[in-house]
């Protein structure tokens, strides 16, 4: 009998994306014995797709995953190139920042601090068999025999399953990038009664920046200012020379070839089977979809400071490599174009999200957790914090804690988790502000002050940044308190500041509280009439500014919070039979013992659970007394 | 909408009760509601301050207009049926007084309760036996499918048809902005603010004049189903515009779910009738002639009551005889019409007419004689409607009632929505604050209609707006 390598983990955390990481750090900064597998120790943390971190509502969840203690944040802050705050002119809620990162640094980083992270073993192999007993994980097993025993185990193969490469009629069965795909897992978790389905996405061609004549483009520069993405980031420490991206635009010209070609595109001819996102379409989806439009922007976005390939962001393409020469050479600026990597369509295998549970552990398979671009998201971002929320729940299961679960009005961290096991999604998941019913309090500027009592009772933020955050909050609320009973009267010296902000006179007594309310002024502005004004950080200054200015809105949110709270509090037994139920609607017997959702709250949100449903649930679980 | 606290309100007694009307109302805010509301007898009374289960006598009241007199009975919790604080309002009872009472509760705070929602508040706050769970439940899900049911289907067309064209504005505006907010680099939307004004405005409009419409009870099709039959020329028309003229009623001629379908709206006191009106096929004036026997069969089928109006100066016609052919176990006043002319028929030919017909039943029919052309006995025709409303003989389900009234929450919230939204813009406030407010308008204006948001926002931001990448 053959010898095989048999060694024994707490945890084992399949892949080294985004989601990956993140597991594996939080597990092994928990104290769990953990080990990660990826097909390329030097694909760890690669950003296959686009060269930047962030962007709305992503740049909330990077800040989100930071103060609960993920690595995102601090590495992007390591590594970025250039940095913006989008939105600035919109609400506070949505303002959001984007850093361009030089993929390579960035990798190199993520690598260095996992190499660095006790209780962390990286490990080159392909997992090909999940290990179950009486639906319990037991392990893994890769390609070459060798087992893994672990009591949990967290699925993040991102794009990588069966993975399909395409353009034209061109294909290849490699995974992102050209990298080696992993082609046996799939038949194992099938064989464990996993559903798979297949998506699709897509990603532009790479181009020498050599070739394109920047002077036919508008530049963009980064913020004068940066803000760091990391609450433990020093500002200072991160003030740097940033590079610029490009602006250019397709025209009629690139519209005709593409139009012309669009019978050669395996999209529109059949031979993609995945099913591709709406928000992120190729560029011949776009001109197919809105012949109108007559022209569309292209951002030409360095990829690192030591390499010349430049990323097309907006012109993602699965047509023929003739086809994306002749197109891309249409555009202003790229006449002489030389293209480094074609762009591709990628098929994949991922599950349906609807099977695992918010703890993103699988219905059917205890200890088996999923995330990532497996669970059907996209963006290294939605990853990430998925990445992140499974490796604490799994090493959670090992230690017999209960699950951690964000809810819809604590984090967007919550509201995507939700979307994907709660509702049917057909495509890739992308996160959008406008998904986040409550995101006038879910700002990216006071996710510290909403997660780091969280991250700090998990045990992956420090009791120090934990006193630091405590005592930030109440400062603000101190200071807020007392703007709120300052008296201001129409004072020759208060005319003087009004006047001089552009502001309507006073014509009786206020207090400085709804001066900091118009939309001239704010805390800094009032100084010269507040006697009691106190130097304070930037950031202290931003929440007392925002909780003042947009009071009455975030308290009618805070309320239909209170009310969500409710619902959402009231739990519903993991074993219970639905079926059983008399009462319910055959429909709502069957969503709900399928999705068995976790409070009374996440059932009503499950599509085809009617509100008398949930009244029968309710009588259900007094008449029980559960 | 499952939250336990919230005060909520409905009226708990048949609607069609000629006797006392009960509203009830239940949760925290119950005391702090009818405060607001009532106005004591004895002026030295604060409501505040009596004990539990005591009744006071005064007025309710809008603004400084007593709406009518009425007893209230102030119960404190957990001594009531739901365990919350309670507090109930005898009235007089007229649907329209009671509705009044019930719209200036909800003004003040409540909100009108879901279907078995009392009920199952009383339930899970312990008060009623556990073995009675299902019971309980099936209470819940019958009143739940009435409404549901009743959310679209007592709707009237042109009502839903409003909504919808306005919920459309709505979710483009909306989808525009966020797909601006999420996608700021490729969708510009600098001083959109001032473009989205105006639309707001006309669509704030629209829905006013639905509130409107809802005030005078026509966004539903409540009321009896009345159908008057008679041959060409008997003189339903004019009939009908008596009706209409003397009673001050509202007219609509809101086209139906078939095309040759009229119907109006007549209000009688507490009584609203809706009269299919063969007016709608005025060329021949005739239902039966018209569209045939099969046809007035269905419209009889389908009706609460039948007016059937003879032509007392002529001989029973063959019409006449079809008529009474399809009439067997409806409700049905008879009209001698006419009666400014000679006359031939009288109620003892209709006697012996029923008879020979062989329908003896026949002779037990109201019959009253009118002249529509010199509106006489027009009072007798009201009157008697009314009895047989008060006796029960005719009936309806009160239920449309409480649709209405929950149809025109909705719409009240959305015309707020639309408020603050045109507020937000006119103060500066940045666009991800108002299209909240939109978005709630959208919300509310889907619950009149039955449409849940669900996926709406997304695949609207998709389908219209080239997002990124």
């Amino acid at each position: 009998m053959n010898k095989v390598v048999e060694e024994y983990y707490d945890v084992v955390i399949v892949g080294a994306g985004h989601a990956g990481c993140e597991a594996a750090l939080a597990s092994a900064r928990l104290g769990l014995n953990t080990i990660m597998f990826t097909v390329s120790v030097d694909s760890i943390a690669l950003m296959p797709c686009n060269p930047n971190i962030g962007g709305s509502s992503k740049g909330h969840l990077v800040r989100e995953l930071d103060a609960l203690g993920g690595e995102m944040g601090k590495n992007i802050d390591k590594t970025f190139i250039q940095s913006r705050m989008l939105n600035t002119s919109k609400g506070p809620a949505v303002h959001s920042l984007r850093a361009q990162a030089d993929k390579q640094d960035y990798t190199r980083e993520m690598r260095r601090t996992l190499e660095n992270t006790d209780h962390l073993t990286i490990r080159q192999a392909e997992v090909a068999d999940i290990i179950v007993e009486e639906g319990k994980i037991t392990g893994v097993k890769t390609f070459s025999g060798a087992v893994y025993h672990a009591e949990a185990v967290v699925l993040a193969t991102g794009t990588y399953l069966k993975a399909r490469c395409i353009y034209g009629d061109v294909s290849n069965y490699t995974g992102p990038n050209g990298l080696q795909a992993a082609n046996h897992l799939s038949a194992s978790l099938i064989a464990n009664g996993i559903d798979l389905r297949r998506f699709k996405t897509g990603t532009p061609a790479r181009v020498d920046r050599r070739s394109l004549d920047f002077s036919k483009m508008q530049e963009q520069k980064g913020d004068e200012r940066i803000v760091p993405f990391s609450f433990s980031t020093d500002p200072e420490s991160i003030q740097k020379d940033q590079v610029s991206c490009y602006l250019t635009y397709t025209n009629e010209e690139t519209h005709r070839i593409i139009r012309e070609n669009i019978d050669r595109s395996p999209l529109f001819s059949g031979a993609i089977e995945g099913t591709g996102p709406r928000y992120c379409p190729s560029i011949e989806d776009k001109v197919v979809k809105f012949p109108d439009k007559d022209r569309h922007q292209i951002f030409i976005e360095p990829e690192g400071l030591y390499t010349n390939e430049m990323y097309l962001s907006g012109m993602s393409s699965s047509l023929p490599e003739d086809v994306q020469f002749a197109m891309y050479r249409t555009l202003a600026g790229l006449e002489n174009v030389k293209i480094v990597r074609n762009a591709y369509a990628i098929e994949y295998d991922c599950i349906n999200a609807n099977d695992v549970l918010a703890s993103l552990e699988f219905k059917k398979i205890s200890g088996l957790f999923s995330a990532g671009q497996f669970n059907g998201s996209s963006g290294y971002e939605e990853a990430a914090v998925q990445g992140f929320m499974a490796g604490v729940n799994a090493a959670r299961k090992v230690k017999g804690l209960a699950p951690v679960v964000l809810d819809r009005s604590q984090a967007y961290i919550g509201v995507l988790i939700d979307d994907l096991v709660t509702k049917e999604n057909q495509e890739p998941y992308r996160m959008m502000t406008s998904r986040a019913e409550y995101r006038l309090l879910l700002r990216q500027d006071n996710a510290d002050l909403r997660l780091t009592a969280i991250g700090h009772d998990i045990g992956l933020v420090s009791d120090e940044r934990y006193e630091y955050v405590m005592n930030k909050q109440r400062i603000i609320n101190e200071e807020v308190e007392r703007i709120r009973n300052v008296p201001v009267g129409a004072s020759k010296e208060t005319q003087e500041l009004l006047a001089a902000n552009g502001c309507t006179p006073l014509n009786t007594g206020t207090t400085l509280a709804e001066l900091i309310r118009r939309p001239e002024l704010d805390y800094e502005k009032i100084r010269p009439i507040d006697a009691g004004h106190k130097d304070l950080p930037e950031d202290i200054i931003e929440q007392i500014n925002i909780e003042l200015k947009y009071e009455g809105y975030i308290q009618r949110q805070q309320k239909q919070v209170d009310n969500f709270k409710r619902v959402e509090c009231r739990k519903l037994p993991e074993n219970l039979d639905y079926m059983e139920i008399k009462g319910l609607r055959l429909e709502a017997r069957q969503k709900l013992n399928m999705f068995r959702p976790l409070s009374i709250g996440q059932a009503s949100r499950i599509s085809g659970v009617t509100p008398a449903d949930v009244s029968v649930l309710l009588i259900y679980l007094s008449q029980n007394k559960i | 909408m499952f939250n336990r606290t919230e005060t909520i309100a409905a009226i708990s007694t048949a609607m069609n009760n000629s006797g006392i009307g009960i509203i009830r109302i239940s949760g925290d805010d119950s005391f702090d509601i009818i405060r607001k509301i009532f106005r004591p007898g004895n002026s030295a009374k604060d409501i505040a301050d009596v004990k539990s289960h005591t009744v006071h006598y005064g007025h309710i009241m809008d603004g400084d207009n007593p709406v009518d007199e009425v007893l209230i009975l102030i119960l404190k919790g957990p001594h009531t049926y739901t365990r919350e604080d309670t507090v109930e309002i005898d009235c007089h009872g007229g649907i329209f007084v009671m509705n009044r009472i019930l719209e200036l509760v909800l003004k003040s705070g409540a909100r009108c309760a879901e279907p078995g929602e009392f009920t199952r508040r009383a339930f899970i706050n312990g008060r009623i036996d556990l073995s009675q769970a299902e019971a309980v439940i099936d209470v819940i899900n019958a009143e739940n499918d009435y409404a549901l049911k009743s959310a679209v289907t007592q709707l009237r067309g042109s009502v839903s048809e409003k909504i919808r064209e306005q919920r459309a504005v709505l979710l483009e505006q909306i989808a525009y902005i966020e797909a601006a907010l999420d996608d700021p680099e490729h969708i510009d939307m600098d001083d959109y603010g001032s473009v989205l004004l105006p639309v707001i405005r006309k669509c704030s409009c629209c829905i006013n004049d639905l509130l409107k419409t809802a005030d005078d009870g026509r966004i539903i099709k409540e009321g009896i189903k009345t159908v008057i039959l008679g041959r060409p020329n008997v003189g339903k028309s004019s009939f009908m515009n008596v009706l209409v003229g003397t009673d001050r009623a509202i007219v609509t001629d809101i086209a139906g779910t078939t095309r040759d379908t009229l119907e109006e709206t007549v209000r009688i006191g507490d009584v609203t009738l809706n009269i299919i009106d063969t007016a709608g096929i005025r060329d021949t004036d005739n239902i039966i002639e018209k569209i045939g026997v099969d046809k007035a069969r269905e419209y009889a089928g389908d009706a609460d009551l039948i007016v059937w109006m003879i032509d007392s100066s002529a001989p029973f016609s063959l019409e006449d005889e079809e008529i009474a052919g399809i009439i067997a176990g409806k409700k049905v006043i008879i009209l001698l019409n006419k009666q400014d002319l000679d006359q031939i028929i009288d109620e003892e030919y209709l006697k012996n007419r029923f008879v020979q017909l062989g329908h003896p039943e026949y002779c037990d029919i109201p019959v009253m004689r009118i002249s529509a052309k010199n509106e006489s006995g027009i009072d007798s025709f009201r009157e008697t409607v009314s009895h047989m409303f008060y006796n029960k003989e005719i009936n309806f389900n009160d239920q449309v009632y409480i649709t209405n009234m929950r149809h025109k929450e909705a719409i009240a919230g959305a015309a707020e929505s639309l408020k603050r939204a045109s507020d937000s813009i006119e103060a500066g406030m940045p666009e991800d604050f108002y299209t909240i407010d939109l978005m709630d308008a959208y919300t509310y204006l889907g619950v009149v209609i039955g449409e849940s948001i669900e996926d709406d926002l997304a695949d609207e931001i998709f389908a219209k707006f080239c997002m990124g990448k």
